[in-house]
């Protein structure tokens, strides 16, 4: 067989062709696969499998384990050696070797995806890697952040020189997490974007390789969280958020013990991310039963910073005044949700045009009036494949009345949760030892072994007992 | 809120609490899984590129996470015609039809041509020199028979959650297949 007049043709006027090229083409079969004379075979498609399943069951398996085992460091061995050893451990195997997808904190857009239908498939290794931290907090607090979460043992290892953020910038900025967590439950249910994944900034460090943003953004987190720890728990991570609520329910808590506590304030100082709670000012400590160590107590009330809430004058008045602050609140609270929902319902039409096939319905609207020169690749391979105008017209109202009741949704979310965060600042707690803000803490057990009641650490409470009673 | 409880009392009422919030989650949780099991199918699923979706736009060699790119150009052998001339080999004004770099459409040289007989010519890709940016694609899909194509190679892909590229594919072409037919690979016989 020669080579065929119609092929010579066709490479002549190729280039010519080629420049004009506007459409994609798939190829059709042009020219028939020869008929060879020697016995030559033809090299198969070679198709390397993905990991094979078994991988799926050792990660959830080392998943399950080191669950355990940070349970046992944190509430049995309460050892923060032990604990940072884990979490090296799990730096290593979940951020480093397995690169550090799938996380719990990611399978939150899976299981949202598999819950808004559309035919998502939640394979059963996300949703245990989603569901098994969550069941690990319910029993022992947010163990998993100690020590299992490459994110959270990246942050915690680079702790050099944590700096104390005020309460009010500490909740503040709290509410990020709140946002961060709605906004990707609406993106993943309307099937917009995964914007967890989109913007983790480790996920790029653990495979050593990403865009320029991504790197540049664990960096810039890497760098500000040896003076900030864990930037992003404390104010994005939106698994966090999850935990957090359950938390305070856990049937085994991590807890500083202090059996008689001395108002040393050493564990308050220790926690790198203010989850310590300070007991209420004296004036309202005056008025409980004076436990043991009264006198110590007493005299820690001059200590800065102790009791937030610290209240003028003593006694009288306080519960009257506390009782009209509440009022205020509970008639506010319903206004912050009204105002969330006006603001999701007027932010509808903007969320929603972070659909992709928003934009391809709008931009082909404005090319064929002719607002817009030119076109983009998406509307180009679009209309070269003849698809169905009506088919994406639908789809794209199906997503944009999707946005327009789940983004007000998402703004009453976020005014209840700023109405409760409010409610829950003004509510009088009686406290009268320093003790873990279980759902701010992360159980790194550093402040454990701080506490002068601690085992090992009877010389420095017989000091610190002593140094206190003269003043 | 005014009167100061007992310490019994005070613990007791966290005690309560502690029930009530552990109840509330483990109510969620276990609703949550019922609608789980109802919804979604539990298969395995993993990333793979429709090759009559792709537009060969090029942003699979850059956007994916890993760099050189978890996409390569595949051939089926089967479909491709065996071209002397192949338009996914050379370039278009190419100054010589023989395998100097100055020929090659491929920026990387990753494709070698091999005389099987005359006048038939088998093309191979390198997968190591490839680096996924589809221009023999969409040489061998304008003049050919289409049979090079671009696919997610499984032994590189780290099976992102989301996939950097289908983020970025202005086509969509990239989709979550079932773990255990992880290719789409272009048949003799389809279109
Ligand atoms: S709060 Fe930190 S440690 Fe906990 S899940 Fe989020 S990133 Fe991980
Ligand atoms: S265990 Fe909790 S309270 Fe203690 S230092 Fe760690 S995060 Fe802070
Ligand atoms: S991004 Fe999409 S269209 Fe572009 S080359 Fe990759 S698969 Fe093809
Ligand atoms: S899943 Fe990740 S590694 Fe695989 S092709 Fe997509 S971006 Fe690349
Ligand atoms: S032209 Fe691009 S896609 Fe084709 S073999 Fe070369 S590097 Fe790979």
């Amino acid at each position: 067989m020669r080579l065929g007049a119609g092929r010579l043709i066709l490479w002549a006027v190729g280039p010519a062709l080629w420049l004009g090229l506007a459409v994609p083409a798939w190829g059709t079969q042009r020219f028939p696969p020869p008929q060879f004379e020697t016995d030559h075979t033809l090299p198969v498609t070679h198709t390397p499998p993905p990991d094979a399943p078994w991988r799926d069951v050792l990660d959830v398996a080392v998943l399950a384990a080191a669950l355990g085992l940070a349970a046992w460091l944190v509430l049995a061995r309460r050892s923060r050696r032990g604990v940072l050893a884990l979490a090296v451990f799990s730096l290593v195997y979940f951020g480093f070797w397995r690169g550090g997808c799938v996380c719990p904190i990611g399978a939150i857009q899976n299981v949202t995806a598999a819950l808004a239908g559309g035919g998502h498939a939640l394979p059963l290794v996300v949703a245990a890697f989603f569901l098994l931290p969550l069941l690990a907090t319910i029993l022992f607090g947010r163990i998993f952040c100690a020590g299992v979460c490459p994110l959270g043992a990246i942050q915690d290892v680079v702790v050099i020189r944590p700096l104390r953020v005020p309460m009010w910038l500490e909740q503040s900025l709290g509410m990020l997490a709140y946002l961060y967590l709605g906004a990707a439950v609406l993106f993943a249910a309307t099937g917009s974007a995964w914007v967890i994944c989109e913007y983790d900034p480790f996920v790029g460090l653990f495979r050593m390789s990403g865009t320029m943003f991504m790197l540049g953004l664990g960096a810039v987190f890497l760098l500000g969280g040896m003076f900030l720890a864990r930037p992003y728990c404390r104010w994005l991570c939106p698994y966090g958020v999850l935990m957090s609520w359950i938390a305070p329910g856990a049937v085994w808590q991590p807890r500083i013990d202090p059996v008689g506590c001395i108002q040393c304030q050493l564990c308050r100082d220790g926690c790198p991310i203010n989850a310590i709670d300070a007991p209420d000012a004296p004036a309202a400590a005056a008025r409980t039963t004076p436990p043991a160590g009264a006198r110590l107590h007493q005299g820690a009330g001059a200590l800065p910073g102790a009791g937030a809430g610290g209240f003028p004058g003593a006694g009288v008045g306080v519960g009257r005044r506390d009782r009209r602050r509440m009022a205020g609140l509970l008639l506010i609270a319903p206004l912050l949700v009204a105002a969330g929902v006006l603001l999701g319902e007027r932010l509808a039409p903007t969320l929603a045009r972070m659909n992709e096939r928003v934009q391809l319905t709008d931009r082909l609207l404005a090319e064929d009036m002719g607002w817009v020169e030119g076109h983009t690749d998406a509307t180009a391979a679009f209309r070269s494949r003849g698809e169905s105008r009506t088919e994406l017209a639908a789809e794209a109202e199906r997503i944009e009345s999707a946005f327009a009741w789940g983004s007000p949704l998402l703004g009453a979310f976020i005014g209840l949760v700023l109405a409760a965060k409010l409610i829950q600042h003004a509510r009088r707690r009686r406290r009268d030892e320093f003790a873990i803000h279980q759902p701010r803490c992360v159980a790194c057990a550093r402040c454990f072994a701080l506490c002068p009641h601690h085992p090992g650490n009877e010389a420095m409470l017989i000091e610190l007992t002593r140094e206190k009673t003269r003043l | 809120m005014a009167d100061s409880p007992q310490a019994g009392q005070s613990s007791d009422r966290r005690g309560f609490f502690r029930g009530l919030v552990r109840g509330l989650a483990l109510l969620a949780g276990g609703a949550t899984l019922g609608l789980l099991a109802t919804r979604a199918q539990a298969a395995r699923t993993v990333w793979q590129i429709d090759p009559y979706k792709c537009t060969m736009c090029g942003r699979c060699a850059v956007e994916c996470v890993l760099s050189p790119s978890a996409v390569k150009c595949v051939h089926s052998h089967g479909m491709c015609g065996y071209c002397e001339l192949c338009t996914g080999f050379f370039e278009p004004d190419a100054p010589n039809l023989h395998e100097g770099a100055e020929n090659q459409l491929c920026p990387t040289g990753a494709i070698e041509r091999t005389l099987i007989e005359q006048p038939y010519f088998e093309y191979r890709i390198k997968e190591d020199e490839c680096i996924g940016c589809a221009k023999c694609v969409a040489g061998c899909a304008a003049f050919g028979n289409g049979s090079m194509y671009l696919q997610i190679r499984h032994d590189r892909c780290v099976d992102c959650n989301d996939c950097a590229i289908a983020r970025a594919c202005p086509t969509q072409a990239i989709r979550r297949v079932p773990a255990d037919q992880p290719y789409l690979l272009k048949q003799v016989d389809e279109p």
